[in-house]
């Protein structure tokens, strides 16, 4: 499959600060890549540096096979997608997306068709003459996207421009962005702090922390088989206990936990025993009243601290017996679990496998 | 509610706006009556007054009036664009490309020149460029010039000197409009392939249109009515308007033509703005604000 976007050991240093180290990555046609990141790792200098407007201090950055150093941001086939979207407000939304076709010198009658395609494609057909202060913000956001993709760019860099946006407006938005990306068959690049949108919009996603990238993986393996304690706590939800090896292999390690608790998980390599670990488990692998009959679940108690209640995304506040330690799970609302009150004390369990442990740095 | 409501007077709003009104009344609009009064007399030989536009018909009567009258708009609109093409990157550098912290110490270095007055201004211009002048003598010491020059008295000294002399009433509304422009819309079009030309044109001075067009009044206003800079740097042959104002009612004696002078240039002034902001597209109460 052909490489639209390939980044080889990039790194970036603002006088010793380094914002950006030894980054690779490679994006092949079509596909939507995801920089996942909490704010300030990094990712926007590395989306600035794709774009053109940060040179970076080491490595190589190749659109479709063309090596990029040294060329200004208008002669680059990628365009940017800004997280307060940019749009010009001087001009009419059609004047806005026909900007860049203006710029390659393409004639007044294919410019015209070109925008109203491409409106009609983001689903604002007729929208030209409008004010851009008269749209609503779903509606910006379209445009944005319009007036980048007209351009028919290799790549597109989406800089968080769900950010702006309320909840209701973002789920839907994330939705219609994929479908389009899919439709236009464009190369995406996107980059956000909120994981839901990198793991339901991306085919990849790359989990940067402190300038590195932690993990490049499907956004199931990052969810089910993280390589890095960063990534088991930045990608969705996680429960986290620290503690000692007593013994085992990675299959099965045996763990001591800082306030008690005995348990035997898998992890992702093999440890020393009496080295200190990390240990993970998700809120909806910790199984509430696990039946009798399942051999090697590491089974405790704990009691109830209170019922958040979030619909299909409830879950129970607890504390495992004669600990501090707060644990969050899952409470799947199908009527089996109803009798739980605060302050009650129930049996949970969990399957070694379904929980990760790493070295504590 | 009644719409014509807020426009009634109360005692307070009165009381409130009493200052205003007094001093727009005493030092404006009175003396202009008089002025208005006074252009349209004229004395008889017999010694009394009568009225009649003689004193305007005198001013189309000769040329060397309305000659200096076009000379001076002419001038004036020249200024008030050079000096907009001077203060732009100016305002540009201060706003967009230092950092925040340097940029008070550039704003300080722009308003230092108007601590002092106008007049010791001109006069350090003219330190440098008359014919014993600082620029001369370094000039002539290097061997670049056998002779020393005269850069005073002329146009292009003029021009240079109103320049100068108004760069901060254009820099300042600029930079306070250029501060609101986002930066994102620059590299948004600097990525949407647009060079620095399409930049200027399509962003960056639509944007910035009503600090352009409130520096442009009133540089042109202060060009219009200066004295000073015009008197001392343009020498004999760079008449200014204002001049031949100052002639009639200082050297002539004859205050009713000077009147009638003044109520053109008054005149003109409205006439250019009005221009301005009618080929701009721009209100007047938006400029203001």
């Amino acid at each position: 499959m052909a490489i639209d976007l390939a980044v080889n050991q990039v790194s970036k240093s603002f006088g010793a600060f380094t914002a950006v180290e030894k980054v690779s990555f490679e994006v092949p046609q079509g596909h939507f890549f995801s920089i996942l990141g909490p704010s300030g790792c990094g990712k926007t200098t590395l989306l600035r540096m794709i774009a053109g407007f940060t040179p970076p201090s080491e490595g190589l950055i190749a659109i479709r096979g063309r090596d990029m150093q040294g060329v200004v941001p208008n002669r680059r086939p990628v365009n940017l997608i800004f997280q307060h979207l940019a749009l010009f407000p001087m001009m009419t939304v059609g004047q806005n997306i026909a900007f860049g076709l203006e710029r390659r010198r393409e004639k007044r009658g294919v410019i015209r068709r070109k925008v109203a395609r491409i409106l009609e494609r983001v689903g604002l057909p007729g929208f030209e003459a409008k004010k851009i202060d008269q749209l609503s913000g779903g509606q910006q956001q379209r445009v944005a996207i319009a007036r980048c993709l007209v351009l028919e760019p290799a790549v597109l860099l989406l800089d968080e421009p769900l950010g702006a946006l309320d909840l209701k407006l973002r789920e839907q938005m994330k939705v219609e962005l994929k479908k389009l990306q899919v439709q236009v068959g464009t190369t995406f690049v996107y980059i956000t702090h909120d994981q839901s949108e990198a793991l339901v919009m991306s085919d990849a996603v790359a989990v940067m922390n402190a300038g590195r990238f932690e993990q490049v993986d499907t956004p199931q393996n990052l969810y089910h088989h993280p390589q890095s304690a960063f990534v088991a706590r930045f990608v969705g939800e996680n429960n986290a206990w620290t503690g000692r090896v007593r013994g085992g292999d990675a299959a099965a390690l045996q763990i001591d936990t800082d306030d008690g608790c005995r348990f035997v998980c898998r992890a992702a390599e093999s440890l020393d025993a009496g080295s200190p670990v990390e240990l993970f488990i998700r809120p909806e692998a910790l199984l509430i009243e696990p039946d009798e009959g399942i051999a090697d679940l590491n089974r405790f108690e704990v009691q109830v601290r209170s019922i958040l209640f979030d619909g299909a995304n409830s879950r129970l506040l607890a504390r495992p017996l004669q600990t501090d330690t707060e644990l969050l799970i899952a409470l799947p609302q199908n009527r089996q679990y109803d009798h739980i009150r605060v302050d009650d004390r129930i049996a949970v369990g969990w399957a070694p496998a379904s929980g990760i442990c790493f070295a504590a740095s | 509610m009644n719409p014509h409501r807020r426009y009634r007077f109360s005692l307070p709003l009165v009381l409130f706006l009493s200052p205003v009104l007094i001093w727009l009344v005493l030092l404006i609009v009175l003396p202009h009556v008089e002025l208005l009064l006074m252009s349209l007399r004229v004395e008889g030989d017999d010694g009394g007054f009568s009225y009649s536009l003689a004193n305007y018909r005198q001013f189309f009567d000769e040329p060397i009036y309305w000659l200096t009258f076009v000379r001076t708009a002419v001038y004036a609109i020249l200024v008030t664009f050079l000096t907009f093409l001077v203060a732009l990157p100016v305002a540009f550098y201060i706003t967009k490309v230092v950092s925040p912290r340097r940029q008070g110490l550039l704003m300080l270095l722009l308003l230092m020149p108007f601590w002092v007055s106008e007049l010791v201004r001109v006069y350090g211009w003219m330190i440098l460029l008359r014919e014993s002048g600082v620029i001369n003598h370094f000039l002539v010491g290097l061997g670049l010039w056998e002779q020393p020059v005269e850069m005073l008295y002329n146009d292009v000294a003029m021009v240079m000197g109103l320049v100068y002399t108004s760069m901060l009433f254009m820099a300042v509304p600029l930079v306070s409009v250029l501060e609101s422009l986002d930066d994102s819309l620059i590299e948004a079009a600097h990525d949407l392939g647009g060079n620095i030309a399409s930049i200027v044109f399509r962003i960056i001075i639509p944007h910035a249109m009503p600090g352009i067009v409130s520096g442009c009044i009133v540089v042109f206003m202060l060009t219009l009515g200066n004295y000073l800079t015009p008197n001392l740097m343009g020498g004999k042959n760079s008449l200014w308007f204002t001049e031949q104002i100052y002639n009639q009612f200082i050297a002539s004696f004859n205050w009713n033509q000077g009147a009638s002078f003044g109520f053109l240039l008054l005149l003109l002034s409205s006439l250019v703005i009005w221009a301005g902001l009618k080929i701009t597209r721009q209100k007047l109460g938006k400029v203001v604000q």
